[in-house]
């Protein structure tokens, strides 16, 4: 069959979003397909795999392939995906509750292998799917369906994190400002290496703190101004800034060799491109061992 | 009849009775004959009371046995535990430099052969007390037959990267201890017939390890957990030379999750674990029913529940591998039967979850996993059937024309052929969702009963295909039996022993195994069932799950159900002499016995009295306590045997009544009085002040 011209409709899923009108995620998909056309990735080459939550609905919105996991396993399936098939994109995406609560182990390790995979997090500090109960980003004082009298826990810093952790490519984009996110996203999936993007995507139902002018009058682009994103120290500092001024783009990036690059299997190819079995003359040698 | 006798080691964890079992293991497999060994050990890197039994046998052995013909004891513990279970025209060895031997625990017709150790093997350099353990192979190779220059061989190979010097050491030592035993000792008798023929000594584990790959395993994830971790082990230290790649995660979450991602992605993936592992998993392997991905899990139990008995057996994890995540979704199960059968077992995993597109269970047991036997090298070929099922390569006119691949197509089989996430033309999405043909979901905003109705339809008739596929039960033995044996997965070999030990003694009896436990061969097991004379489900559980699931599986209630729940496996023998007292119509006795008492009686000097002394004597008598009747176990010091007092342990309860120093003022009586009467307990005893006069 011919092959179909790679524009955002062309990326079109089967099935329209079935988010809130005026949720950050809508941003955030678009954005995402827009890295995809910039980058010029066959789709079919694209494997998108989620959680659980209402952004995690999103390969199903996508022309790529997908896997709408179970909530939080996003990174270990698209781990197994990554290893077994090293030629494709892999793009995990799903929310701050599946990835920083349910999933946070799995994040942590993830991280710590720098596989060759992207990780975005649609970031609304709130559980949206189950009507709006305290996430592990939602702040402190923050009133919800759980914590009525405010929430009494401090929230994860995931950059923070991800810097100490070892992801190579580390950013926070803010679907408000789709020209930075797209770039931010198509550095992510260009990057050799674990890269991260949290993105501010606001949830419009069930947090009204955390809304589109509020990030609007606290954003500000590390791009403008001098800033170095190989500086591990300097990048640690601004991920833990937040208040009255919170930076967006790419904190940290460094290169170092994947997980694929350092597992000896992988050299041969893709795994899912190997022969199966083993032949008789290696069988023997691996059953001798035991005589 | 053919010869065999069982060796027994025993010492602590760190003696090195496994290096010292190894070089024994190997050498009967050289020299032809079968073995078996079975290892009582605990959770401990040193110290503990390890307990290594090898059957050694000129026939195929798959279990350790009834008896014991040599015992070599590597410390003061083990002469005592077990001296007293060597059987007529056996021998007891030990290290006379260290250890002795209590006359009084020596059986009849039984040889001591103590080995004055630092004069055996003067000359011979610095001697690790160590290495006390080759000086008793030594020993025990002339006293078994065997051939010691086969021995010497495996040394030579064992120790080729330390040198020389240390070779000769060891080799050294061995000779000396065959010589100084050939030289006072007559060999037992035992007539071998070596064959010569070389087979590989290995585990269940292993078995499943070396199938899986040789069926086309390509990834292996695995968190640590006993008593699976030898296959993570072996794939390992094996994963570039056989080209899988094998990965450790942070959690048995992750495990099953990466290796649904890897299936999905078109490798043949495997993870294993035991049952804590087993249930971390458990949502995944539903989601790889309702993804449909095909991954291999293996779940090699141990003694539940929690945290449970981590080095011990039990076969108690079959309600959670068939109620496994939530909801109905298809799966296979199967129990393989011994070594050979894992290999098997593990290729036809692949092969029924490639096919069927499902999660297949492997249930193991950490008898089975772990120890060690012979098995025919013709049995397992490196060449095997690999069935990788339908696949798509590109997109058909017909779903061109429909909205595209149908990954999900309802199709009479229930199998819907799939594509490898990659293909041009083939984009779908995978939903834990319930969803349509396509992949699209049909479950929050659109819900579609109808849709929903014919998609778990088709998921769940790809079981009728499994089962079609799966060989039905079949019966073992005479039919028309007195008695019929039943059980699943590792029993399989006791239970045959125990109906042959049935059968010499004029029961006729024979056995109904089960390997395919889900799906279930529901028909053909009630229409064997149904006629048989007595039925006795023979299981390591407490409640008896499987006759449970054979009741619910094909509506027979059997007429008995023999369990064991101690964390240790059946002898054919325990289920001989109990098949009996069941068909004699009496219950099986659940009372505490005389070993152990002991047992407890050893539990308690090791808690609460730094080891310093040893059970004597025991003596039931009844009627103390809570009404039961207690054992009094008399302790003596273990270097100068003056009483210690005596321990009152409930016979029915098993509760610890206390111990008392010299003069048990429990029992209202001396020590003396207790053992030297004939009447046991003297009349007057109040029983219910006994729990309170607890010594700790």
């Amino acid at each position: 069959m011919a092959t179909v011209e790679l524009t955002l409709k062309s990326l079109e899923g089967p099935v329209d979003p079935d988010w809130c009108p005026g949720c950050g995620d809508f941003g955030v998909l678009k954005c995402l397909k827009e890295a995809i056309v910039e980058l010029k990735i066959a789709p079919h080459n694209v494997l998108v795999v989620s959680g659980i939550g209402c952004s995690s609905n999103l390969p199903g919105f996508i022309h790529a392939y997908g896997v709408h996991s179970l909530h939080g396993r996003a990174l270990p399936v698209a781990t197994g995906a990554a290893l077994a098939n090293h030629d494709l994109h892999v793009v995990a995406v799903g929310g701050d509750g599946d990835g920083f609560g349910i999933g946070m182990g799995h994040f942590i390790h993830a991280m710590r292998r720098n596989l060759n995979l992207t990780y975005i997090v649609m970031d609304n500090e709130v559980y949206g799917l189950t009507t709006g109960q305290a996430s592990p980003t939602t702040t402190e004082g923050h009133k919800t369906k759980s914590t009525p009298r405010g929430n009494v826990e401090k929230p994860i810093q995931p950059l923070a994190l991800a810097i100490a952790t070892g992801a190579t490519y580390v950013a926070r984009g803010f679907s408000g400002e789709p020209k930075q996110l797209t770039k931010l996203i198509a550095g992510a999936i260009a990057h050799k290496g674990f890269s991260l993007i949290d993105v501010f995507s606001p949830c419009v139902t069930f947090n009204k703190i955390n809304t589109y002018p509020w990030f609007k009058e606290r954003v500000y682009k590390l791009e403008d101004g001098p800033y170095d994103s190989a500086d591990l120290m300097a990048a640690m500092e601004k991920s833990l800034e937040w208040g009255s001024r919170i930076p967006i783009g790419l904190l940290y990036r460094h290169e170092k060799p994947t997980y694929e690059d350092t597992e000896p299997v992988l050299t041969k190819g893709p795994l899912v491109d190997q022969p199966l079995g083993v032949g008789r003359e290696l069988f023997a040698e691996v059953l001798a061992e035991t005589m | 009849m053919a010869t065999e006798i069982t060796v027994g080691i025993a010492g602590a964890a760190g003696d090195g009775l496994d290096r010292t079992g190894d070089t024994l293991a190997r050498t009967a497999a050289r020299l032809g004959l079968h073995l078996y060994t079975y290892n009582s050990y605990q959770s401990l890197i040193r110290g503990g009371h390890t307990w290594l039994r090898l059957r050694l046998a000129e026939e195929k052995v798959d279990n350790h046995g009834d008896h014991l013909t040599v015992l070599v004891s590597l410390n003061q513990d083990g002469l005592e535990r077990h001296a007293r279970e060597v059987e007529p025209g056996g021998a007891i060895i030990f290290n006379s430099a260290r250890f002795n031997c209590d006359p009084a625990l020596v059986p009849d017709g039984v040889a001591l052969v103590p080995l004055p150790l630092p004069d055996l093997t003067a000359g011979l350099g610095k001697i690790q007390p160590v290495m006390q353990n080759t000086a008793a192979l030594g020993a025990l190779l002339h006293l078994i037959g065997f051939d010691l220059e086969v021995t010497a061989e495996i040394l030579h190979e064992t120790f080729k990267k330390k040198g020389q010097e240390i070779i000769d050491q060891n080799i050294g030592v061995l000779r000396a201890g065959h010589a100084h035993a050939a030289k006072k000792f007559p060999a037992l008798d035992c007539p071998w017939k070596f064959s010569r023929k070389r087979r590989p000594v290995v585990t269940g584990n292993h078995m499943i390890a070396l199938g899986a790959v040789a069926g086309g395993c390509k990834f292996y994830s695995a968190y640590p957990m006993s008593p699976a971790s030898f296959i993570l082990h072996w794939l390992a230290a094996h994963s570039e030379q056989l080209g899988v790649l094998v990965k450790q995660a942070e959690d048995e979450l992750a495990v099953m999750n990466l290796a649904i991602g890897a299936g999905h992605a078109g490798v043949r993936s495997m993870c294993a674990t035991s049952g804590g592992g087993f249930a971390l998993m458990s949502e995944a392997i539903g989601m790889a029913g309702m993804i449909e991905t095909p991954v291999v899990v293996v779940n090699v139990q141990r003694g539940g529940p929690s945290t449970g008995l981590p080095t011990k057996t039990e076969q108690g994890d079959l309600n959670q591998a068939i109620g496994a995540s939530q909801g109905d979704f298809p799966r296979v199960i199967m129990a393989p039967r011994d070594a050979t059968d894992c290999f098997h077992t593990a290729v036809e995993a692949f092969n029924l979850a490639e096919t069927f597109q499902l999660p297949v269970i492997i249930i193991s047991d950490l008898l089975l996993g772990e120890h060690r036997s012979t098995v025919d090298p013709e049995a397992i070929p490196s060449q095997v059937p690999i069935e990788r099922g339908e696949w798509v390569e590109a997109l058909s006119p017909d779903d061109a024309q429909n909205g595209g691949y149908k990954r999900y197509a309802l199709t009479p089989s229930g199998v819907s052929p799939r594509a490898r996430p990659g293909r041009e033309g083939l984009i779908y999405v995978s939903g834990t969702d319930d969803h349509d043909e396509h992949g699209i979901l049909i479950s929050d905003e659109h819900t579609n009963p109808a849709i929903r109705r014919k998609m778990h339809e088709k998921r769940m008739r790809k079981m009728d295909g499994v089962r079609a596929r799966l060989q039905p039960p079949a019966l073992e033995g005479r039919a028309g039996a007195e008695v019929t044996l039943i059980g699943w997965g590792s029993t399989w070999s006791v239970i045959q022993e125990a109906a042959a030990q049935l059968n010499r003694a004029g029961i006729a009896a024979n056995q109904l195994h089960f390997k395919y436990i889900h799906p279930f061969h529901g028909a053909e097991a009630s229409a064997i069932l149904k006629a048989c004379r007595r039925t006795i489900v023979v299981e390591n559980s407490f409640s008896g799950q499987f006759a449970r699931h054979l009741r619910a599986e094909s509506g027979f209630t059997v007429d008995h159900v023999l369990t064991r729940y101690d964390g240790e496996p059946f002898e054919p023998a325990y289920i001989a002499e109990r098949v009996k007292t069941l068909l004699a119509g009496k219950p099986v006795d659940l009372e505490v016995q005389e070993h152990e008492a002991r047992e407890m009686a050893y539990h308690h000097i090791r808690i609460h009295m730094q080891d310093r002394a040893r059970p004597r004597r025991l003596r039931k008598v009844p009627g103390a306590a809570y009404g039961e009747p207690v054992w009094a176990v008399e302790l003596v010091n273990r270097a100068d045997a003056r009483p210690e007092g005596m321990l009152v342990i409930g016979a029915t309860t098993g509760a610890g009544y206390g111990w008392h120093q010299a003069v048990p003022s429990l029992l209202g009586e001396t020590s003396s009085a207790i053992f030297e009467s004939s009447a046991g307990l003297p009349a007057g005893a109040d029983p219910d002040a006994a729990p309170a006069k607890h010594a700790h």
